[in-house]
């Protein structure tokens, strides 16, 4: 015992690296992402030419990504504990057929196509979190189903794609918010501020929100618990059935609030809408430093995670390779590399814990 | 030791009572579409001769749909089920790599020109998609046994790109067959009025079924799923027996895919096999496996495949739009599931209990 | 409810398919009492514990506590932590993936925010306080077993309980560990705490406790004063039967001795694995019983497993009858004749949702071969035989190992290895958390394989248990072999000094 003493006593150090070690696994794998983010950043910026150079390009960046921003932070929320939820793409494609046909059909408001929007999301996420929480059906399962349900049901509300009239919602649509001081001269030699779109707001305070409920609040951390060791979680009074049930309901309310952005930046409904949009944000949330096993994962990492698949695509197209088959061959390399980077980290930690 | 007697008997009555409870539930689910469709529709059960395309007398009928499409599921669903009971995950690439095969296929067939001739033996092409889709499925193995990633993610890689790759190797081009014979796999053989997938079907079935009787495949694929550590300290290699799943699986995704492209003569790289993997997740799932891993029973897997072939089929008679199909689908898996958990089954125990003489009322 | 109790159970039931797992048990826990709860493995110990905490539903019978009018309703663990219970278990059962002060604060904290800076400090406090060498803001997954232990120990006894239970804390804990939790449950029970206390350290319960209550098969035995009640008449309360030879195993087998004769079944020359262990050096001999002690964490484990090829080995040969073989990994071994039970019987013995008779065969069947598999009618007749041999208590051969009792599980686990008819046999803590009737049978049995001509390497944290029965002894400290007892120097105390650093 005297020899572990010591040992503590060496490892006491500064503040801030006392904080560092308190993340510990998250905040590893959260360095590397965010190390690899600036590197292809950098590299973008140095080899693939001026576009990369004007911030606009960055906020370009969250403002065709504000969607998958917010649905992979709904499934950092549901991997943290331990879940999965595979539906989101197929809720986020439900809730842009459904606000379409709202405003174009039945003469909607904005305000009620919002309410939708939150409506089906919360939807999705009550009954799934039901199922998988109280029912201890296996999360894959439920949400591959809900995924099923949702992508028969556009088809069923409207069966062609079609764009959106609705006057209140293209002002809404167009909105754009001016960041002040950030922006670059153009040609004509005028300065002109970057912006971002209304949905990139929104994304950005539920980054916020959700940065503060998995730190500091007793919901968040015992999302971390119950991702750690379900069993050790019940036994320490845990409830963690509830846990796990509004791990769910948070990420089919922000797959709702993500369909809603969605819809704002694309402004029609169709059912090949979001394909293929919940691997993404399994992807982004995966290169951000969640652990499918759960109990680890960040929202700043998740951040990061989809910034750097969304710079990855851009430096595909702009190196010319535009043919569709390479984005899809880049980020599953991409993914590849991540989760080979992750799998020998965590080998070589256990490694060295034995010792 | 006086009880022993007892001991005995429960010994010999367990194995019967095991099998029967595993096969319950795609039995129930098959049963309850067989009544639905009688009640809607008789006809459905109706088999006729018609005639092929080729002008041969063949069998036609919902019935031989359900068993002629619901071969490649049957034959994923047999590497689906190792590959879930080895790793305790599942391997969400299957229909990407239906579609490589099927691109590799033409790809040898038609050569480099696109030609609509056949250029090369139709076996080598068979052989060398099995080899390619083999490697696949090594690779997969390889993330998911040795870098330890779960399945779910490692197979993403492949099921993000797969698609990719496949209109990669034929440039982008649909090369299609002209060539009758090519047909013969996925259509009928000339004088067989039985749908040749069938036969595929079953000659996959027999030799999974010869493999886990005169090798300890099952056993030790069962016993990785449930305790690797335990397996490796009794001289299993659980890494190789995981790897060794996503092989078979290569394997099963070679044979269903070229079912798939001899259908069709041809591919579309994003349609073909869209979703199977969902469905042939679901047939492992309706057979009562736990998709975490560990026991499994294959007769189950296969049955739970051919009663979701037979769901939409039944979907499609009732003029459901193919889109739509999903949704319907989504509905009667999930009661199905939610049927099968124990919380709900002692809720229903109890509720048959209460009411004895007027029972089973719960419709799905 | 009487005066003076904090629990009082009354005619608890509790079944599990197939198994009567409580019948009709009534339990008094009283102020300021260690209350020791006694009894064999499946003999419901476990059960009464977790119908307490509230992990399982009890189907009959009522829980009264001290200031609750009438019964009190327990449906979860948070409801019996509101109500002033709680436990440690013998499984850790913390988040290893949270820190060590959250994972003493979480779940009974009030409010919904979390307080980082005032928990770190009051877990800091508390660490020093306790002496557990760790920091609050480390990860607890990188603490050890022990460390583990006792903040889980530490989390317990910080909350302002009237009843504190402990289920087996101490099978992870070195001496001074237990000395350490001895001294808190005394200041809690003089505080007026009433503790339960579940070990199957004899020496421990004669060391603190007040009252013994006695389980057998689900029914209640009796409460018995801890002067009434001598060891011997302790344990034959719990096996149900006379108990006239826990002394004297080693009285019919002849003791070993190493003639000129001796013939060496397996030679190990400067064996290393990347466990981090020092090479050592071993032998064993036809028919010879032997063991590693050591303190918890020394290495006992990490050697026997290089031995087995179980971990990745770096250095050293090993010879198997003079010859030298390559053990790369475990089916090397097994191909020798050597079978391994391991240390952690759930992780890396059983494999839990396979039949008692899967679990059985297993072995022999991987050692036989991939392609060539048992008939079933032969695995029937292996299981069976087994089963009857080493008096498995199981409903079926069918029967999933998982829900057999920890002691019944360890011999489906031996069967397995005996069924391979191995040479020379490693058993890596055969008898923890077994009840003392299995532990007998155990060590029994290791007397008789031997003296059949088995050679066997016997490890436990039970010194008297290894005295019994081996003839030899490697003493380790710090993953280094620091010496190797025989004859007379086989004495508690003569293990005791070599692990201390006498002058060897």
């Amino acid at each position: 015992m005297f020899a572990a003493m010591t040992n503590n006593e060496k490892t006491r150090a500064p503040k801030l690296t006392d904080r560092f070690r308190n993340l510990n696994d998250t905040g590893m794998l959260l360095t590397i992402t965010i190390i690899v983010f600036f590197a292809m950043y950098i590299f973008a910026i140095l080899f693939l030419g001026e576009g990369f150079r004007t911030p606009q390009t960055f906020f370009n960046l969250l403002n065709t990504n504000g969607a998958l921003l917010i649905t992979s932070c709904g499934l950092c929320v549901v991997m943290i504990a331990g879940g999965i939820d595979i539906s989101v793409g197929g809720v986020v494609a439900l809730v842009s057929m459904s606000c379409a046909v709202y405003l174009d059909y039945h003469d909607g408001s904005v305000l009620g196509s919002i309410g939708i929007a939150v409506g089906i999301g919360l939807a999705f996420g009550l009954v799934q979190g039901f199922l998988v929480a109280y029912l201890d059906i296996q999360p894959f399962i439920v949400t591959l189903a809900g995924m099923f349900f949702a992508r028969g049901m556009i088809t069923i509300v409207h069966d062609a794609p079609f764009n959106v009239a609705h006057e209140g919602f293209q002002t809404l649509k167009n909105t754009r918010v001016e960041i002040p001081g950030v922006g670059s001269v153009n040609k004509l030699g005028v300065f002109v501020n970057s912006y971002v779109e209304i949905g990139v707001v929104v994304a950005v305070l539920i980054v916020v929100i959700l940065f503060f409920v998995l730190r500091w609040s007793k919901l968040g951390r015992s999302l971390y618990a119950v991702g750690g060791n379900r069993q050790s979680a019940l036994m320490l009074g845990i409830n963690v059935k509830r846990t796990v049930f509004l791990s769910h309901v948070i990420c089919g309310l922000l797959a709702g609030i993500g369909g809603f952005v969605y819809f704002l930046h694309v402004g029609s409904g169709s059912a090949s809408h979001a394909m293929g949009m919940e691997m993404n944000a399994i992807a982004s949330a995966i290169i951000g430093g969640t652990m499918l096993t759960g109990g680890v994962g960040s929202i700043v990492g998740t951040l990061f995670g989809v910034l750097s698949l969304a710079v990855i695509q851009n430096i595909v197209s702009s190196a010319g390779l535009d043919q569709a088959w390479w984005t899809g061959i880049t980020i599953a390399a991409m993914l590849c590399l991540f989760l080979v980077i992750q799998s020998i980290v965590m080998a070589r930690k256990k490694k060295m814990m034995k010792k | 030791m006086s009880k022993n007697e007892g001991k005995r008997l429960d010994t010999q009555a367990m194995p019967a009572k095991r099998f029967n409870k595993q096969l319950l539930i795609p039995l129930a689910a098959l049963a309850a579409l067989a009544l639905f469709n009688l009640i809607v529709d008789p006809s459905f059960f109706k088999i006729s001769i018609g005639e092929n395309s080729a002008g041969d007398p063949v069998l036609s009928g919902y019935l031989i749909t359900i068993l002629d499409y619901g071969s490649e599921l049957a034959i994923l669903a047999i590497g689906m089920t190792l590959v879930t009971a080895a790793s305790g995950g599942q391997d969400i690439s299957v229909g990407a790599g239906i579609a490589i095969a099927g691109s590799v296929i033409l790809r040898v067939v038609c050569g480099s020109e696109g030609s609509t001739e056949m250029q090369a033996p139709l076996i080598v092409a068979f052989l060398i998609a099995c080899v390619v889709s083999m490697l696949f499925g090594a690779f997969n193995g390889t993330l998911v046994a040795y870098f330890k990633i779960q399945p779910m993610v490692a197979t993403l890689i492949l099921f993000t790109a797969g698609r990719s790759i496949a209109a990669w190797i034929n440039n982008n081009e649909l090369p299609t067959v002209a060539d009758p014979s090519f047909a013969y796999f996925g259509g009928f053989f000339p004088g067989v009025p039985i749908p040749s997938p069938f036969f595929i079907a079953v000659a996959c079935m027999i030799i999974i079924a010869l493999v886990l009787k005169f090798t300890n495949l099952g056993l030790y694929t069962q016993a990785v799923g449930i305790n690797g550590s335990s397996s490796r300290l009794n001289g299993i290699n659980p890494e190789f027996i995981k790897f060794l799943s996503f092989v078979i699986l290569g394997l099963c995704v070679a044979v269903a895919g070229f079912i798939k492209v001899s259908r069709l003569s041809t591919i579309n790289y994003s349609v073909i096999a869209k979703d199977i993997e969902m469905d042939a997740i679901l047939a492992v799932a309706l057979g009562g496996n736990a998709l975490s891993g560990g026991k499994f029973n294959m007769t189950a897997s296969i049955l739970g495949a051919y009663v979701i072939q037979f769901l939409t089929t039944t979907l499609y008679k009732m003029d459901v739009q193919s889109s739509a199909l999903s949704a319907y689908k989504a509905i009667v898996v999930i009661a199905l599931v939610v049927l099968s958990t124990p919380v709900v089954r002692s809720y229903i125990s109890k509720f048959i209990k209460m009411i004895k003489p007027k029972k089973q009322e719960e419709v799905v | 409810m009487k005066e003076k109790s904090v629990l009082e159970l009354k005619n608890i039931h509790k079944t599990f398919p197939g198994v009567r797992a409580l019948q009709a048990v009534d339990f008094t826990l009283r102020e300021g009492e260690i209350h020791a709860l006694m009894g064999e493995n499946g003999a419901g110990k476990s059960t009464l514990i977790k119908v307490i905490t509230g992990v399982y539903d009890k189907e009959e019978g009522e829980i009264f506590l001290k200031g609750h009018e009438g019964a009190v309703h327990i449906h979860a663990p948070q409801d019996a932590q509101n109500l002033g219970i709680s436990t440690v278990y013998q499984e850790i059962t913390l988040c290893p993936n949270l820190s060590v002060a959250e994972n003493m604060y979480i779940g009974r904290t009030k409010g919904h925010i979390q307080n980082w800076r005032k928990m770190n400090a009051g877990a800091e406090r508390i660490l020093r306080t306790l002496d557990i060498p760790a920091k609050a803001t480390q990860q607890l997954g990188t603490c050890s077993l022990a460390v583990q232990q006792m903040v889980a120990i530490a989390r317990a006894v910080d909350m302002d309980c009237k009843v504190l239970i402990l289920d087996e804390p101490t099978s992870s804990l070195d001496d001074q560990e237990v000395q350490k939790l001895f001294g808190l449950m005394r200041d809690l029970r003089a505080k007026g705490v009433g503790i339960i206390f579940v070990t199957h350290f004899l020496d421990q319960v004669y060391e603190v406790c007040d009252k013994i209550t006695v389980l057998r098969d689900g029914k209640l035995v009796g409460e018995y004063e801890i002067k009434d009640l001598p060891r011997v008449q302790l344990v034959s309360k719990m096996l149900g039967k006379e108990l006239d030879d826990l002394s004297d195993i080693k009285g019919d087998a002849v003791p070993y001795e190493a003639g000129a004769d001796a013939e060496p079944v397996l030679e190990a020359e400067q064996l290393q694995s990347d466990a981090g262990i020092k090479p050592f050096d071993f032998h064993i001999n036809k028919g010879e019983v032997n063991g590693f002690t050591g303190l918890l964490g020394s290495g006992r484990s990490e050697c026997v497993r290089a031995i087995f090829g179980a971990d990745r080995i770096i250095n050293g040969t090993v010879k198997m009858k003079g010859e030298q073989v390559k053990i790369s990994k475990p089916l090397d071994a097994m191909k020798k004749g050597v079978a391994y039970l391991p240390e952690d019987r759930k992780l890396d013995g059983i494999i839990g949702d396979l039949s008692v008779r899967e679990n059985i065969i297993l072995a022999a069947q991987v050692l036989k071969g991939f392609c060539k598999p048992f008939t079933k009618a032969q695995t029937y007749q292996f299981a069976d035989e087994y089963i009857k041999l080493l008096d498995i208590k199981t409903a079926s051969a069918d029967t999933p190992i998982k829900s057999l009792s920890g002691g019944n599980q360890q011999k489906v686990i031996l069967g397995r290895w005996l069924l391979t008819h191995p040479e020379y046999l490693i058993l890596d803590e055969p008898t923890r958390g077994i009840d003392v009737g299995t532990k007998v049978d155990i060590q029994k049995l290791v007397m008789k394989l031997a003296s059949e001509g088995m050679s066997i390497t016997f490890i436990s944290s039970e010194t008297d248990e290894m005295l019994r029965t081996c003839s030899r002894l490697v003493v380790m400290r710090d993953r280094k072999v620091v010496g190797e007892l025989t004859g007379d120097q086989l004495t508690q105390s003569g293990i005791m000094e070599t692990i201390a650093g006498g002058d060897m």
